[in-house]
């Protein structure tokens, strides 16, 4: 610890932190554009200049400089203000006065550190210099002239995302920050530079001219474009999401989100199912809620409860399918599944299918197997999490699986099934590299799971944690890296075959077949619709995608940013999202459309309130009584005996901007796509 | 910054460049490979005909193992890389403070003259660029210019004619001042150990 005295008041930190970190814990707020707590420190700004004894008698910047025993810092003293004053004017010298025109008004730091620090007028009366702007992708708009050259745009691509195409070229007055050849950032994490960027040099593309931020209804909530559940700011207006923005967790996502995370909302706004529909002659026909639930109704009147099945999608949330869980007991149906993708996941040990070491744990792993993943495009911010790790040295990661760059060196150890059972029966090298680890871990993908062989592949890698020492007292290495928001938490509720139920492609096979007439999709998208085509179908959701074109009845609900709602995350962390807008037209939350529907079955669910299907809930899985915070599974038997013998994993996502309804829906998205592709054609044509 | 629109498609060292390459890169540790960025750049630049392609700035890159953009970043910086094409003859007159106070605008004006183009321009047949520069560290011999690789220095416009005449002739001239004396010796001869006494060794 460190004595020193900041503004005449004493004040104990720690060695080795910075002056500037030093006041902020004697609470003095120290004006800043460069420093950023999460990137390294640059020090070129020169906003955070403070007075410092001893040293020589001139400002020092406080991001850059430790503290010493016996400092005495002073922010406010007249040195300080002329030093802010200075730094100000010659930071807004070649700054363009467009505030009225720009979209970082009103939360812009410039704007506001100019207010508090500034002189408030300009000696200089030459030109100001002009920078061309910059094409980095669909997502980030630039306007290069505005930029103060403060780095973190580069800090951040070169730290965090990893992928080193941003940087500063030209010296003085010529230097300007971009990519120097014109192409769009090939990061998943790239949108995240509009957050960092203190002035509007780089804003949102698609939020262009938009809003106000003053305008704005926010509201905090989870996000479901991928497992891990990231926490963010949805930002509305009226009934329309305008835009999404991360809020800091530092269990989860830290203060960054997905490109997906951000920019799927638009398409909430498009290809919406605001109305129910009933198929009338073969077509599909507005019709109002009575009307959809006598259609119901009359399907399954007297129907056995084996000719009925349900199949939860991947944004579901806990409400609703706690709610059909209910609703299909009443119905007698032991059809019931939630692994669309046919993922052989064990619902019964917990610790089978979460994300045991948790993401921030990842910090302290010191080994790492990939196991039929590329967390890269399934959950980005796992990654970013895995390179944090990987920056810091003594951290080695074995690949099993697809190939890929991901963004950190790895060691590839091979493609499938054969590299694993070397694994499982530690005759592989790596084994060596788990065992001496102090904390290994194991991430498997669902490109491993779902498939024939998935169970087994289940155990060989329960047997690698075993034999390599992954589970500890205080460790669980095992880790199993979900695709999709709802999936944890169906499994959590145990929204699984029961007694002589089948499983998803037992449905589908039924169906096809007619030994099940009756199927009901709860936001399930992303299975073979064709099979269906005997079958009544029931589809619920708020997105007209594959599953409402192949429904009979179409019951429409409410999306993520639409409901209060429990999420539970790949690492098992339930999570409660709120309600940023209405549903559209006459959809409903959806755990109520499946209470109505339950009444007019004549199989009334016991709750009428959020509060009761919350209760039911926690009944039905003592998980869910803590919202937020982990408790550790225990560490059981599951998995299938035998080797795997399937073919090579692959990764369950192709296309990083398109995995579910709402990111299909979506413009921006296509849009990246689209110049993901071009630029991938580009590397394999020209460029060699 | 905008990136010269006339790129050709590749560029790699050749055989005497890539030896050359290879010697300087087993110059740094293993793993440090990317300390050698700022020769290989010039022998690029040398092996090209005075400029740097964006292809010769990747080749560098995949040589040394470096991200692209921070061999751009490098390139772009220093004013000795030039990213965009210039004439056979690489003409640059110092303008900084030493040589303006000599008469570096007349030596300019001179150039200007000679060769028929302005400041930043190539002459048609593609034999001469102009540059001003600025300070080379040749002051004690100011005013200067620096073509090629060497210095021409204590210039007036005679003889800053007379050099860029004779290598528009296809010819050599001696580098160094162009005044007559030895280096940068006192322009009015010497003024110290003049006394025959040089060797004594005191």
């Amino acid at each position: 610890m460190a004595k020193l005295t900041i503004d005449d008041v004493e004040i104990e930190v720690p060695d080795g932190i910075t002056v500037l970190q030093a006041c902020e814990l004697a609470g003095v707020e120290i004006p800043r554009f460069c420093y950023h707590e999460r990137l390294s420190v640059a020090g070129n700004c020169r906003m955070c200049l403070v007075e410092v004894a001893p040293g020589p008698p001139k400002p020092a910047a406080s991001c850059a400089l430790p503290v010493g025993e016996g400092m005495t810092v002073k922010t406010n003293s007249p040195m300080v203000k002329k030093a802010r004053e200075g730094v100000m004017e010659f930071l807004l010298i070649n700054h363009p006065l467009d505030c009225p025109i720009c979209d970082q008004g009103g939360e812009c730091d410039l704007q506001d550190q100019a207010m508090a620090f500034g002189a408030g007028n300009s000696r200089y009366e030459e030109n100001k210099r002009a920078v061309r702007d910059k094409d980095l992708g669909p997502l980030v708009k630039t306007q290069m002239t505005r930029c103060i050259h403060c780095t973190r745009c580069i800090r951040f691509a070169t730290e965090v995302a990893g992928v080193e195409e941003l940087g500063a070229t030209g010296r003085g007055e010529t230097m300007e920050v971009g990519t120097y050849v014109e192409k769009a950032l090939t990061s998943e994490l790239s949108a995240n530079i509009i957050d960092l960027c203190p002035v509007g040099a780089l804003t949102s593309k698609p939020y262009a001219f938009v809003a106000r931020p003053w305008e704005l209804t926010k509201t905090e909530t989870i996000d479901v474009m991928d497992a891990v559940g990231s926490n963010i700011r949805v930002d509305s207006r009226g009934s329309e999401v305008l835009r999404v923005l991360p809020v800091l967790n530092e269990d989860i996502n830290e203060e960054w989100i997905s490109d997906k995370t951000r920019y799927a909302c638009d398409g909430l706004k498009r290809q919406r199912l605001d109305t129910p529909y009933v198929r009338r002659n073969g077509t599909l026909q507005a019709a109002s809620w009575d009307e959809a639930f006598k259609a119901i109704a009359d399907n399954l009147k007297d129907k056995d409860g084996s000719k009925i099945a349900a199949i939860a999608g991947d944004l579901v949330d806990c409400e609703s399918v706690m709610a059909l869980t209910d609703l299909m007991e009443a119905l007698a149906s032991p059809h019931t599944d939630c692994r669309q993708d046919g993922a052989k996941l064990d619902a019964t040990v917990r610790s089978s299918y979460v994300f045991n070491s948790t993401i921030a744990g990842i910090e302290e792993a010191d080994a790492c197997l990939l196991i039929g993943t590329n967390p890269r495009v399934e959950a980005s911010l796992v990654n970013a999490r895995i390179r944090k790790r990987w920056l810091r040295g003594g951290f080695s990661v074995g690949v099993v699986g697809p190939n890929m760059d991901l963004t950190y060196p790895h060691d590839y150890l091979g493609a499938g099934p054969q590299t694993l059972n070397e694994l499982a029966d530690g005759s592989h090298a790596f084994c060596e590299t788990l065992k001496k680890a102090e904390r290994p871990m194991v991430i498997i993908g669902q490109g491993a799971l779902a498939r024939e062989d998935g169970a087994k592949v289940l155990s060989a890698a329960r047997k690698i944690a075993d034999a390599c020492g992954l589970i500890m007292d205080d460790w669980n290495g095992f880790n199993v890296l979900h695709t999709s928001a709802g999936r944890v938490g169906a499994l959590d509720i145990g929204f699984v075959p029961g007694p002589d139920g089948q499983d998803v492609a037992g449905i589908l096979a039924g169906a096809e077949a007619g030994d099940i007439e009756t199927v009901y999709l709860l936001g399930a998208d992303e299975i073979d619709t064709r099979k269906l085509e005997k079958a009544f179908v029931i589809y619920q959701g708020h997105h007209g995608d594959v599953g409402a074109h192949c429904a009979d009845v179409i019951l429409p609900g409410a999306a993520y940013t639409e409901k209060n709602a429990t999420y539970v995350n790949t690492e098992g962390r339930v999570q409660r999202a709120w309600r940023a807008v209405f549903p559209p037209g006459d959809a409903r939350e959806d755990w109520t459309i499946i209470r109505a529907l339950s009444d007019a079955l004549d199989r009334t669910l016991r709750y009428d309130d959020l509060a009761g299907v919350r209760r039911r809930m926690a009944l039905q899985n003592a998980v869910f009584e803590i919202v937020g915070d982990l408790r550790p599974s225990d560490w059981d038997k599951f998995g299938e005996l035998g080797e795997p013998d399937g073919d090579a994993f692959t990764s369950p996502v192709s296309n990083f901007y398109m995995t579910n309804t709402i990111s299909r829906a979506s413009e921006t998205m296509a849009a990246c796509t689209k110049a993901l592709a071009e630029a991938v054609e580009e590397k394999t044509g020209t460029n060699g | 910054m905008t990136v010269h629109t006339e790129q050709p498609d590749t560029f790699v060292f050749d055989e005497t460049y890539g030896a050359e390459a290879a010697k300087i890169i087993a110059r740094y540790p293993e793993g440090k490979q990317a300390s050698a960025v700022m020769p290989l750049l010039d022998l690029a630049q040398r092996q090209f005909g005075g400029w740097l392609p964006t292809a010769a700035m990747n080749h560098v890159a995949d040589v040394l193992e470096m991200p692209a953009i921070r061999v751009y970043e490098v390139a772009s910086f220093y004013s000795m890389y030039n990213l965009e094409p210039v004439g056979e003859i690489f003409v640059q007159v110092c303008t900084t403070t030493p040589c303006a106070l000599r008469g570096c605008a007349a030596i300019l004006d001179a150039c200007r003259d000679e060769l028929g183009i302005n400041v930043g321009e190539t002459t048609s047949d593609n034999k001469f660029t102009l540059r001003e520069a600025e300070c080379l560290g040749a002051c004690v011999n100011a005013p200067m210019m620096q073509i090629g690789d060497d210095y021409y220095e204590d210039l007036d416009v005679e003889s800053t004619k007379g050099v860029l005449k004779a290598l528009r002739n296809g010819e050599t001239p001696e580098p160094g001042p162009q005044s007559g004396r030895k280096g940068s010796e006192p322009a009015g001869g010497l003024t110290t150990l003049n006394d025959g006494a040089a060797g004594a060794g005191g």
